[in-house]
């Protein structure tokens, strides 16, 4: 017989031919009930492991593909159908194919009286060469606790505890230039009204809580500072920091009244829950949820028109913590 | 073949016994325990996805520039990690599918251990001697919350680079020991030193899924040795016998068919629809912020809190006690979840009842309980419906302003509301049944039938 | 005797205002006519601006209040006219993008009358074709999306809302940069420069339609959506799986 005709014959066998066997155990009592065939629902079973078959194969195809528009589409389609058509296929037989049965089971007992004593007793017996137990067992706590805190102690060098002097710090003090994002000089002639300018220190990491500041300019009669802050504005431009005093987003939306006789005031306001602030009036909170208004930095103008810092922030940046309020931030440099 | 795996099987290990036991444990036949399932499987395609994005990402706030074939980003300036996670979405053939589907996979893991918590609670399947059962699935339940979000947060694109400075906030916001403790986990003010990154990587690739895993064990073992509960469906459902479908055959394809199906679901959304497109946000920068930033379904609720809070920081002269973050960002989910994890001991104690309870009750049957549970959902599902009122006016045009004075009435009045109206529901569905059952006994009189027996 | 005109013609523009019909008893089509007819109850005779409430108010109890247009040019006008946000039937309200009641022509000629209120700059002429999309995202992000959200899908300030950017032309969004209408900040040319104005339009118009590599973009705006996708699609088709798989067993 030729192989062609022989592989022929075992695919008609496999696909035609259903199954005659003796059960093994024909002759005890069934554990599982018997059940009728379905020969429909394992036709539908073979077309869809073999449906699930293609699209798994549809997978590797499209997977091949050095660049495929919408390949991601394609991909998961395909996976996501292969595994679909699986389930369904398990759902048929779980339905149609597989024997039903409702059985009954006791459930576990509440306790084990008799083994739980026999705990106890294992315990207590063999204590019984102990006279000092409690002792013993307090100065096992000593060691387990001493042993413990020993163990968790070098978490400590994961940053700072007990010192939390870095929320103080910022790289602002007198004389520090302003410089855009490019590290370009501010010059007070060009910062204009009705726009907001996001402005760093000079030298210092951009990435840094207390590098970037928001610079607004106001008509000095605008502005409404308090007494000890009135030569911070000079030509009536403000700075403050750009770190929401909240949660720490960035302060990046600037409201602008074009008509203010029917439009909200000038504003600050961060985009995360949208505490607002007042730069008229030294950040003053005026909506949100912000705790307390934006540090202000105090400027000064040097002799070349550039924009420098007169002196560090009036309180620390950032989000609050226990401390916030109780030191002035500082350079550490 | 069966013959010689079998014996190969009893012959090295000797589970034959247990198997044969195992293989005809009786799973209660009701659809909504299939609910556990579901998280189960979403979490081995978590671990499975998962296990191929750590193949390609790199956990480095290092610092490079984009020179791929994005156009929008070329020449930015980003850490490895963003970008290494922008080359996954784009460069790694398949790559995108995996980080799509492994994303939809977090939403929806913790959307279906909430569906399967809401059916415990409510069900008291949570009772004596499954209260350990329930308290060790609670701790899953807050495991993958930051799990979820340190996932998210390791890109380290706008978004979520904003998402972590709150993070960072709220930790700071905890009177007393706050600012230590960010500094700590930090090792710097916020961004962090660089080894930050490491610990969030660390955390959310190894150390959070060992203890889910090992969580996940202990609690299908405990569920597997207690049994599970079940209706009192028929009169041999009792609380002494267990009626239902053994493990095999006839559970097995069930199960099984599930395991695909949530696979081919989670396929289907990780190739389909569209999830953190994070080329589209670019890279954190500290000075640089987005509008409509949120962070992702399952810490809305956090975000909702955060903005209903009026503004004031809580001091004592110079002494910043309790900063604002505190009351939304860490003592409401506190409180929510002290109040979860107190349910079984609430319930015995306001029942009185300190047995064993193997059935489960319907909740109209519980109608103290059930509006308790509603209650409090309630209460939450108010907050997290105010996490999303910039998004409701940006595209309806409802006020903001508006919606955050409503949001807080309501946060104290919908529940109280939710309890009365919930517990009066239970008691009519009560009465319905009871009616229904007088009306049924007295039809079967009237035509000369015996009545059924309860 | 200009005054008694003025007044006539505040009169007379006042219902007409209040219900910016075209056409509706106006018979005007210059520009100085549709002026009078539309624009004049709250920008005041010869665009001076109306800043009190001390005169009468108009049908619907309205009172005109609006801001000077002496200098503004043929941008602002040209900006205001062609979103649609201009007119506005009530001064309190934000201006809105929405389908101008007027057409090219009666535009072209209000524009025109605009200009001739005052030397004001002229309606620009932006290259976005020769900015780069990459530079522009830098730019917008750092400018603009704090309000407009970095994919310009609109968003929300204290009071206000910033649209989103979707329908905004090149020339359009050139002109919005350096008015700052409404509440938007008014970027000067040194602050954003021509060059770097361009590759912002570069990028807004990229934004209209990018690649959506992932799929359905369900909005482009993160978390809020893809959760609505997870409870309304995954959830429900999952509990789906569980009530067609779990049926209970029919003896």
């Amino acid at each position: 017989m030729s192989a062609i005709r022989r592989w022929a014959i075992a695919l008609g066998v496999l696909l035609l031919g259903r199954k005659q066997r003796q059960p093994r155990f024909a002759d005890r009592t069934r554990i599982v009930p018997p059940g009728d065939p379905d020969p429909r629902a394992e036709w539908l079973v073979l077309l869809l492991l073999l449906a699930a078959a293609g699209a798994a194969v549809g997978f590797i195809v499209f997977y091949s593909f050095n660049h495929l528009a919408h390949q991601t589409q394609y991909l998961g389609l395909a996976l996501g159908l292969a595994f679909g058509f699986v389930a369904a296929a398990l759902v048929v037989v779980g339905k149609r194919l597989v024997v039903t049965e409702e059985l009954e089971e006791d459930y576990p007992l509440p306790g084990h009286p008799t083994s739980q004593e026999e705990l106890e007793q294992l315990v207590e017996e063999s204590g019984d060469r102990f006279t000092r137990k409690r002792l013993l067992l307090a100065g096992a706590g000593a060691a387990g606790t001493a042993i413990g805190a020993a163990l968790v102690v070098p978490a400590l060098s994961l940053g700072p505890l007990l010192d939390t002097g870095a929320f103080y710090e910022t790289p602002w003090r007198r004389g520090v230039r302003l410089v855009d994002g490019h590290g370009k000089p501010l010059l007070l002639d060009e910062i204009e009204r009705e726009t907001f300018y996001t402005a760093y220190a000079q030298g210092a990491d951009k990435e840094l809580l207390g590098s970037p500041i928001v610079v607004v300019r106001f008509e000095p009669s605008q502005l409404d500072l308090p007494a000890q802050r009135r030569d911070w504005a000079p030509g009536g431009v403000v700075a403050y920091s750009k770190i929401c005093t909240h949660a720490g987003c960035a302060i990046a939306l600037f409201r602008k009244p074009t008509f203010p006789v029917v439009e909200p005031g000038p504003a600050l306001i961060c985009p995360c829950h949208y505490s607002t602030f007042d730069p008229t009036r030294a950040a003053k909170v005026i909506f949100g949820p912000a705790g307390r208004p934006l540090p202000q930095l105090p400027l000064a103008v040097d002799s070349s028109g550039v924009l420098r810092a007169a002196g560090n922030f009036s309180g620390p940046v950032g989000p609050s913590w226990s401390g916030v309020r109780s030191k002035r931030p500082r350079n550490p440099s | 073949m069966i013959r010689a795996l079998v014996r190969y099987l009893d012959e090295r290990s000797g589970t034959a016994p247990f198997l044969n036991k195992a293989l005809r444990y009786v799973f209660p036949d009701n659809w909504s325990f299939l609910l556990g399932e579901v998280a189960l499987y979403t979490f081995v395609i978590l671990v499975g996805t998962g296990i191929y994005l750590t193949l390609f990402f790199e956990p480095s706030t290092a610092q490079t520039y984009y020179t791929g074939h994005y156009l929008p980003l070329r020449g930015h300036q980003m850490s490895v990690a963003y970008r290494s996670a922008v080359d996954l979405s784009f460069k790694v053939r398949a790559g995108l599918l995996m980080r799509q589907t492994h994303h939809w996979a977090a939403d929806v893991f913790v959307a279906s251990i909430v569906l399967h918590m809401l059916r415990v609670f409510f069900t008291g399947a949570f009772r004596k001697p499954r209260d350990l059962t329930y308290y060790i699935g609670l701790t899953m339940l807050i495991v993958a919350l930051l799990e979820g979000y340190l996932g998210y947060s390791i890109v380290d694109d706008l978004l979520s680079g904003m998402g972590l400075a709150i993070g960072y906030s709220v930790l700071m916001s905890i009177p007393f020991v706050g600012g230590n403790l960010a500094l700590l986990l930090w090792g710097a003010p916020f961004p962090g030193s660089p080894a930050f990154e490491s610990r969030m990587y660390v955390a959310h690739v190894f150390l959070f899924p060992i203890l889910i895993a090992t969580l996940l064990g202990l609690h299908l073992f405990l569920v597997a040795a207690r049994h599970h509960t079940q209706f009192r469906e028929s009169r041999r459902t009792t609380e002494k016998k267990v009626v239902g479908i053994p493990t095999f055959p006839g559970q097995a394809p069930r199960s099984l068919g599930l395991f695909f199906a949530v696979a081919a679901v989670l396929f289907l959304l990780g190739g389909l629809v569209q999830i953190n497109p994070i080329w589209l946000w670019g890279p954190y920068h500290v000075a640089q912020g987005t509008n409509g930033a949120q962070p992702d379904w399952y810490l809305g609720w956090l975000i909702g809190a955060l903005r209903l809070v009026p503004d004031f920081d809580v001091t004592i002269g110079h002494y910043t006690l309790v900063p604002n973050p505190f009351w939304g960002g860490a003592l409401f989910p506190l409180v929510v979840f002290l109040l979860l994890y107190l349910a079984p001991w609430l319930e015995r104690r306001l029942t009185g009842e300190y047995g064993f309870r193997n059935l489960l009750d319907r909740p109209r049957d519980a109608p103290w309980r059930t509006a308790l549970g509603v209650a409090l959902f309630t209460w939450v599902f108010v907050v997290f419906l105010a996490g999303a009122s910039d998004r409701v006016f940006v595209s309806f045009g409802v006020s903001y302003e508006a919606q955050i004075w409503a949001y807080r009435v309501l946060v104290v009045v919908a529940p109280v509301v939710a309890l009365f109206v919930t517990r009066r529901l239970c008691l009519a569905l009560q009465e319905s049944d009871r009616l229904g059952r007088i009306r049924k006994r007295a039809e079967a009189e009237a035509r000369g039938e015996l009545p059924q027996p309860e | 005797m200009r005054r008694a005109l003025a007044a006539g013609a505040v009169a007379l523009a006042l219902p007409a205002a209040a219900g910016a019909q075209p056409g509706v008893g106006v018979n005007a089509k210059t520009g100085e006519g549709l002026y009078a007819a539309y624009c004049l109850s709250c920008h005041g005779v010869d665009g001076s601006g109306v800043t009190s409430t001390s005169h009468p108010r108009g049908v619907l109890d309205l009172e005109g209040l609006g801001p000077p247009l002496e200098g503004v040019g043929a941008r602002a006008a040209d900006f205001y006219l062609t979103t649609g946000y201009m007119p506005l039937a009530n001064p309190h309200d934000q201006p809105r993008r929405k389908k101008s009641p007027f057409d090219d022509h009666e535009i072209a000629a209000l524009v025109a009358y605009v200009a001739s209120l005052g030397k004001g700059p002229g309606v620009p002429h932006p290259q976005p074709q020769r900015g780069d999309v990459s530079s522009g995202l830098s730019l917008f992000t750092e400018h603009c999306a704090g309000c407009h959200q970095v994919d310009a899908e609109g968003g929300y300030l204290t009071n206000a809302v910033a649209p989103p950017l979707l329908q905004a032309t090149p020339v359009q969004i050139a002109e919005a940069v350096r008015i700052g209408p409404y509440l938007m900040p008014k970027f000067p040319a040194n602050q954003i420069s021509d060059a770097q104005l361009n590759s912002i339009i570069a990028y807004v118009q990229w934004a209209k339609h990018p690649d959506d590599p992932g799929g359905w973009s369900i909005g482009r705006i993160g978390p809020v959506p893809e959760g609505l996708v997870t409870w309304l699609i995954a959830a429900v088709a999952l509990v789906g799986c569980c009530l067609v798989i779990g049926r209970r067993f029919q003896r």
